[in-house]
């Protein structure tokens, strides 16, 4: 038993010692898009409108006068203590213009892998018990079309049938959950595809395997040998891809917002592209970026409390 | 000449294969009518695809615009058409920058390996660390938005994919007795990468390319919908469907088109490139 705990402790530094030079890497790139940006960061920072005592003023006050290592750890010490800087635009700290928005983004990727998790693991068991029925053709031919619709068209079908037709649920804004069901279903659809593909060929491979079928031959209900013994095993490749998908809709989640008009995280970088706010974007790339990498993490140690293998190993 | 019957057998085998595939072949046949429609653009549709009427704004399909007008009086129709031709070119030039130079640093890395593959492979972590759409959208930050631009971040946005999977292959064969060989007899290490390496590792690079056309072709839509990619007039099918938000309740066919093209067009490449993989190397299957 101590030498299993030394293994999965082992694996978790592992990942660890993985993770911190990939967390340093996105600091690096969020730090670099400043000065990848074509001019002078004191300029670009000081906006189009701005004289040149303010511009002089600025590069002071950051420090862009100095080497650019000295930035950087500059950089980093003012994100540890949740400093991104000054908008250009708002003349706001942008952790505060980032805070609520960042929130909001998390709360819509998570209802979408709840909705993504039970729709695919759903889907997933039942098409792998029933393999080759109509509901199994059904169900891969909906993966196949969830993982070929563009999110954002996805989402205006959504709202034209659901807001502008049937009006059962609101066409955007934001304040409650009924506000967030079509910006998830819309942000879900690739992702419960994904689940349901992989759930289906990981249930395939397990209920082949001789410990289901002395189940089966010991006479345990078929719904047990199912969602007890056969799902739990099949759910250790699907871990990784709950943390893969999650991520991948921070990432989605600013063409949803887009689509249904509501203020996420992704939203304000894209304004802030178009606006030459840098701050704000830099900030954003960083905290989107460094939420996947944590969010990575924990599913390689989830992986690693649920697999046996990585005990044995 | 033993070689080329080899070859010529192998290739036998996969069309053999790939013809008993049928979702393989609807998606070959789809990719096909996309490519043929993307050439054929100038003869195949019925308008200019940038003239419009603006007494026929929004019209509904009719015999003369048989999928209607979009909000300047264009043909929807001549604009889906031209639309393949943006949409394959940005696909093309997306998927050949990833597949080069995702090729290259996946082979540089899979065969010296030691601290140089570990940097590069660091490196791939960190631009996979910024997920999906977002590091498309970090590149463009830089890069400013524009047709050339978004080929860029879309092709930067599939180089880890590309070097990760060429990586994997060229560290499972490069411990193989013919690379071993060629080692013996003295053949330096550019012609082991390139004349007994590479051509040992295309199939999981062509079963990429063809899925990265997908991904690719989904990525720069939705760049050019936000804004950032492909600008008006331009036709390009992303763009075109965000011009139609606007127009959902009053004209919901402008938005319709557009992206059904968009979702044809992906299914097409995710069933052929699945057969091909299943076709090239059965174990190459999930």
């Amino acid at each position: 038993m101590n030498l299993a705990r030394k293994k999965i402790a082992k694996y978790i530094v592992k990942r660890i010692l993985v993770f911190l030079p990939v967390l340093i890497g996105v600091s690096l790139i969020s730090f670099s898009l400043l000065h990848m940006v074509p001019g002078d960061p004191a300029e670009l920072l000081a906006g189009e409108d701005a004289n040149s005592e303010f511009i002089k003023a600025l590069r002071q006050e950051y420090g862009l006068d100095r080497p650019l290592y000295i930035q950087y750890f500059q950089f980093i010490f003012h994100v540890v203590r949740g400093d991104f800087g000054i908008s250009i635009r708002n003349r706001e700290p942008v952790i505060n213009l980032l805070r609520e928005r960042f929130l909001f983004t998390l709360q819509l990727s998570f209802l979408s892998i709840l909705i993504a998790a039970f729709i695919g693991l759903l889907a997933g068991v039942i098409s792998s018990t029933r393999q080759y029925s109509l509901f199994d053709n059904l169900s891969m031919v909906g993966a196949l079309f969830g993982i070929s619709m563009p999110i954002f068209w996805f989402g205006l079908l959504l709202m034209l049938v659901f807001s502008v037709h049937l009006k059962w649920f609101p066409a955007g804004g934001k304040g409650t959950l009924w506000h967030l069901i079509l910006p998830a279903i819309a942000l879900g659809a690739a992702s419960s595809a994904v689940i349901a593909r992989m759930t289906r060929a990981s249930m395939l491979e397990v209920i082949r395997q001789d410990f289901i079928r002395t189940a089966r031959a010991n006479g345990l209900r078929e719904a047990i040998v199912i969602y007890k013994h056969a799902l739990k095993n099949a759910m250790i490749p699907v871990i990784t891809v709950f943390g893969l998908e999650f991520g991948y809709m921070l990432g989605g989640a600013v063409l949803t917002e887009t689509v249904f008009s509501l203020s996420g995280v992704g939203r304000l970088m894209v304004e802030g592209i178009f606006q030459r706010d840098y701050p704000i974007v830099q900030g954003s790339m960083f905290l989107v970026a460094t939420t996947f990498v944590v969010v990575n993490l924990l599913t390689d140690i989830a992986y690693a409390l649920f697999d046996p293998k990585i005990r044995y190993e | 000449m033993n070689n080329r019957g080899q070859k010529t057998s192998q290739v036998r085998e996969v069309w053999r294969r790939l013809k008993r595939n049928r979702a393989a072949l609807a998606g070959g046949v789809i990719v096909l009518l996309f490519v043929a429609t993307a050439v054929l653009a100038p003869w195949l549709s019925p308008c200019p695809p940038n003239e419009g009427d603006l007494t026929k704004r929004l019209q509904a399909p009719s015999r003369e615009h048989l999928l209607g007008t979009d909000p300047l009086g264009r043909d929807l129709l001549s604009r889906v058409i031209y639309g393949a031709r943006i949409s394959l070119q940005i696909q093309i030039v997306a998927v050949v920058i990833a597949m080069v130079i995702g090729t290259f640093l996946g082979m540089v890395g899979g065969y010296y390996g030691g601290t140089l593959d570990h940097i590069l492979m660091r490196f791939m972590d960190i631009l996979l660390a910024f997920p999906g759409i977002f590091l498309a959208i970090s590149i463009i930050a830089v890069l400013g938005p524009g047709l050339t631009n978004l080929m860029l971040a879309a092709g930067i946005y599939s180089i880890p994919q590309f070097a990760r999977i060429v990586r994997g292959s060229i560290l499972s064969l490069k411990e193989k007795e013919f690379v071993e060989a060629a080692r013996a007899v003295g053949e330096r290490d550019f012609d082991i990468l390139f004349r007994y390496l590479l051509p040992n590792s295309m199939a999981p690079i062509i079963v990429q390319t063809t899925l990265r056309m997908a991904t690719v072709l989904l990525t720069a839509s939705g760049l050019s919908f936000l804004g950032l990619g492909v600008q008006p007039p331009t036709p390009e099918w992303g763009a075109m469907l965000s011009n139609a938000r606007a127009y959902l309740i009053t004209a919901p066919h402008v938005a319709t088109v557009p992206g059904l093209a968009i979702m044809l067009v992906v299914m097409g490449f995710n069933l052929f490139g699945d057969g091909l993989r299943d076709s090239l190397d059965p174990r190459l299957r999930d």
